[in-house]
């Protein structure tokens, strides 16, 4: 069903549409063509940029004015690159969820972009739309509550080629689910059973299932292993890291499990309210970490090793985190830091290199959102 | 001993038949020591720690076999007015969910209070004052301020707090945690964890913890027992378990958790899934998921062998087990 393209919309297809860089709004057939173009690996596949989602607070009944706002998302940017795992970690209310549904268009942006493959996809409409839908697919958290319990398994996974009738001739469905299921692990027998005949880890290969079936380039995993028990975890992480190799895919892993996180991702971001604090390789955060933030959050994750107990610096900090719908001014960790100075109250320390470590070819030197960012090692005991 | 649980046995009836839950349960915690429990979802160390505490529900659950001493005294043979008694004065139990164990229309000054009014008599002046002081002993904020507060007015972590004063108000010599900080933070998780360890030691109280986060136990533990599938699988000092576990369970559990401090390759993952409690399979439950397993694990179940310095497996090859 081809949708009346928006009268405001510009008609002038850039001609070399491949590229990866910006493309301005094409037309709808050019911006499809865009995002179906293959991208080299290395190459950023999804580029973030000062992405905002602030959720209205509004008072009285008829009526509704609106007294604040929730900021969950308050510009944050980074690249994910075509093959590469990007882990966000992050405390609960950072605004690492919001950030998922933003990124699969179920939350519309207050304000920045986010490109894929050189579109400006908060800005698509119509065919265009449902391309890039296609191409990026999530795994939610909680498996039992993600599929619908009068639904099969092969209704579950198969209404993903109803939706994108193209993808799949109908009398292929049925055979795609069985395959599905089969490179997931799970018996292809299976197809007319329903969701609660299978356990927590299988239901969550289920929901990986539904995300691989229209072979898209990204997949956005919401903490995808904190509802299974330790020994399913490892399965469903080995599936995920071995159907990427397989598929070529693009992940981005959210989770608040850093020890995960660091096994599956090359890169790892760190959010604090709404805001990226610092973002680097996996061995640069655990490692080299240089915001305050981090090490804090690094040096509270328990070490199941119990000879290295006394060696390792614990870093506690007071006080819960603030909330979101009136952040403190600065940075917004100030109210927490041990390192808190008058400036953090005033100047909003920017996500770059710190200015001490820059042309510096340590690990030390990767994007930190703080005045005073100094590296230290709180994982590895003393 | 302060704590002596023998062959405890509890089975739930369901409409599908009899779940056995606990299966000769055997375990000990001193004075002033902390034993981790350790276990998936269903191995059954919740139930164990509900027995313990008689709190268990009946129907469909009943205890159907086994002594819990308790200083000397075999609680499953006392009535129910003398267990609660002890309940609460002698042993108490921090829950996961603070927010769903918490009355939500009650002030938290009213539901510490109540602790004083009910076990010492004390009037409800003396019981508020009471409640402040234990606020301050859990390190909330402004306790005389948040004395009158509903529990929703405080954030996950608080919470915690209360559940934990709440549990230390009649200085108990035994505290039961089940899942302490699993719903909460890490950062936070620190702060509680650090916080229920420090007045342990302030109080000289036994505790056990019940987590499945192997993280926690090596931070706190003295010893460790794990359980699989109703019963103990391991039990040892929580620094031989790490060196060199002695059953393939506690080994499996070891190498599928990722490392903070190290970038690992392909995890181990122990194959298939825990027993429906239905149809434990016979011999050794875990034979099915065993990379060891021999004839004889499918049709002997194997006994808690001695296996030295305090230590104990259920496995008949525990000897290869820790020494490979």
């Amino acid at each position: 069903m081809a949708e009346p393209r928006k009268s405001g919309e510009a008609v002038d297809a850039t001609p070399n549409v491949t590229e990866v860089d910006v493309v301005d709004a094409g037309s709808e057939s050019a911006s499809v063509a865009a995002i179906e173009a293959p991208v080299e690996r290395g190459e950023p596949i999804l580029q973030v940029r000062n992405l905002v989602k602030h959720f209205p607070l509004t008072q009285g009944i008829l009526f509704k004015r609106q007294v604040g706002a929730v900021k969950a998302v308050d510009g944050i940017s980074f690249d994910l690159y075509q093959g590469e795992t990007l882990g966000i970690v992050g405390e609960s209310g950072c605004g690492k969820s919001t950030v998922a549904k933003l990124l699969m268009m179920l939350e519309t942006a207050t304000a920045g972009e986010v490109f894929f493959k050189g579109q400006d996809i908060t800005k698509l409409s119509g065919r265009a739309l449902k391309a890039v839908r296609r191409n990026i697919q999530m795994v939610f958290q909680d498996p039992y509550t993600s599929l619908n319990p009068r639904m099969t398994v092969g209704d579950i996974i198969g209404e993903t080629f109803d939706i994108h009738p193209d993808s799949a001739p109908k009398g292929e469905r049925r055979r795609k689910v069985q395959e599905l299921l089969d490179v997931v692990g799970l018996n292809p027998e299976y197809i007319n059973r329903y969701p609660h005949q299978f356990s927590g880890g299988q239901r969550q290969r289920i929901g990986i299932a539904r995300g691989l079936a229209l072979n898209p380039e990204i997949i956005i995993c919401d903490e995808p292993v904190s509802a299974l028990d330790v020994s399913v975890q490892a399965q469903v992480i080995n599936l995920m890291e071995k159907l990427q190799d397989e598929f070529n895919l693009s992940y981005i892993f959210i989770a608040h499990d850093l020890s995960i996180v660091r096994h599956i991702s090359d890169r790892v971001g760190v959010m604090y309210l709404g805001k990226m604090a610092e973002i680097g390789t996996d061995t640069q955060i655990y490692d080299h970490p240089t915001h305050p933030y981090t090490q804090a959050l690094l040096s509270a994750v328990p070490v199941p090793d119990p000879d290295a107990r006394e060696g390792r610096e614990r870093i506690i900090l007071s006080g819960d985190v603030p909330s979101p719908a009136n952040p403190p001014s600065g940075c917004r960790f100030r109210t927490r830091c041990w390192k808190a100075q008058d400036r953090c109250a005033t100047d909003v320390p920017l996500l770059a290199i710190p200015e001490r470590f820059k042309g510096s070819d340590s690990q030390a030197a990767h994007e930190s959102a703080c005045h005073f960012a100094e590296e230290k090692d709180v994982v590895h005991a003393a | 001993m302060l704590l002596e649980v023998r062959d405890l046995q509890v089975e739930f009836h369901t409409r599908e038949g009899v779940a056995r839950a606990v299966n000769g349960v055997t375990y000990s915690v001193a004075a002033g020591e902390t034993l981790a429990v350790l276990g998936e979802s269903g191995s059954g160390k919740s139930v164990t720690a509900q027995a313990i505490m008689g709190i268990l529900d009946s129907p469909p659950g009943r205890i159907s076999g086994g002594e819990v001493l308790f200083k000397g005294r075999d609680l499953l043979r006392l009535k129910e007015d003398q267990r609660r008694r002890i309940r609460g004065a002698e042993m108490a139990m921090i829950f996961q969910d603070a927010l769903s164990s918490l009355n939500p229309v009650l002030t938290v000054g009213n539901q510490l209070g109540e602790m004083f009014i009910v076990h010492r008599g004390m009037n409800r002046g003396r019981a508020r004052s009471e409640a402040v002081g234990l606020m301050d002993r859990v390190r909330i904020p402004a306790a005389k301020e948040r004395v009158d507060d509903y529990p929703h007015q405080f954030s996950g972590g608080m919470r915690q707090r209360i559940m934990i004063a709440m549990a230390l108000a009649l200085e108990p010599d035994l505290i039961i945690a089940d899942e302490p900080t699993t719903a909460l933070d890490v950062t936070v998780q620190a702060q509680v964890m650090d916080l229920l360890a420090e007045l342990r030691r302030e109080l000289d109280m036994g505790l056990i913890l019940i987590t499945h986060d192997l993280g926690v136990v090596a931070d706190v533990a003295d010893r460790i027992a794990v359980m699989y599938a109703g019963r103990i699988v391991e039990s040892a000092p929580v620094h031989d378990i790490y060196r060199a576990p002695a059953h393939p369970y506690t080994r499996g559990l070891l190498e599928s958790i990722p490392r903070l401090d190290q970038k690992g390759r392909e995890l181990y993952a122990i194959k298939g899934l825990p027993p429906n409690l239905l149809r434990i399979p016979p011999g050794c439950a875990f034979n099915p998921r065993c990379p060891m397993a021999q004839d004889i694990c499918r049709t002997e179940v194997p006994p808690l062998f001695d296996a030295g310095e305090g230590r104990r497996s259920a496995c008949f090859f525990w000897k290869e087990t820790r020494d490979g």
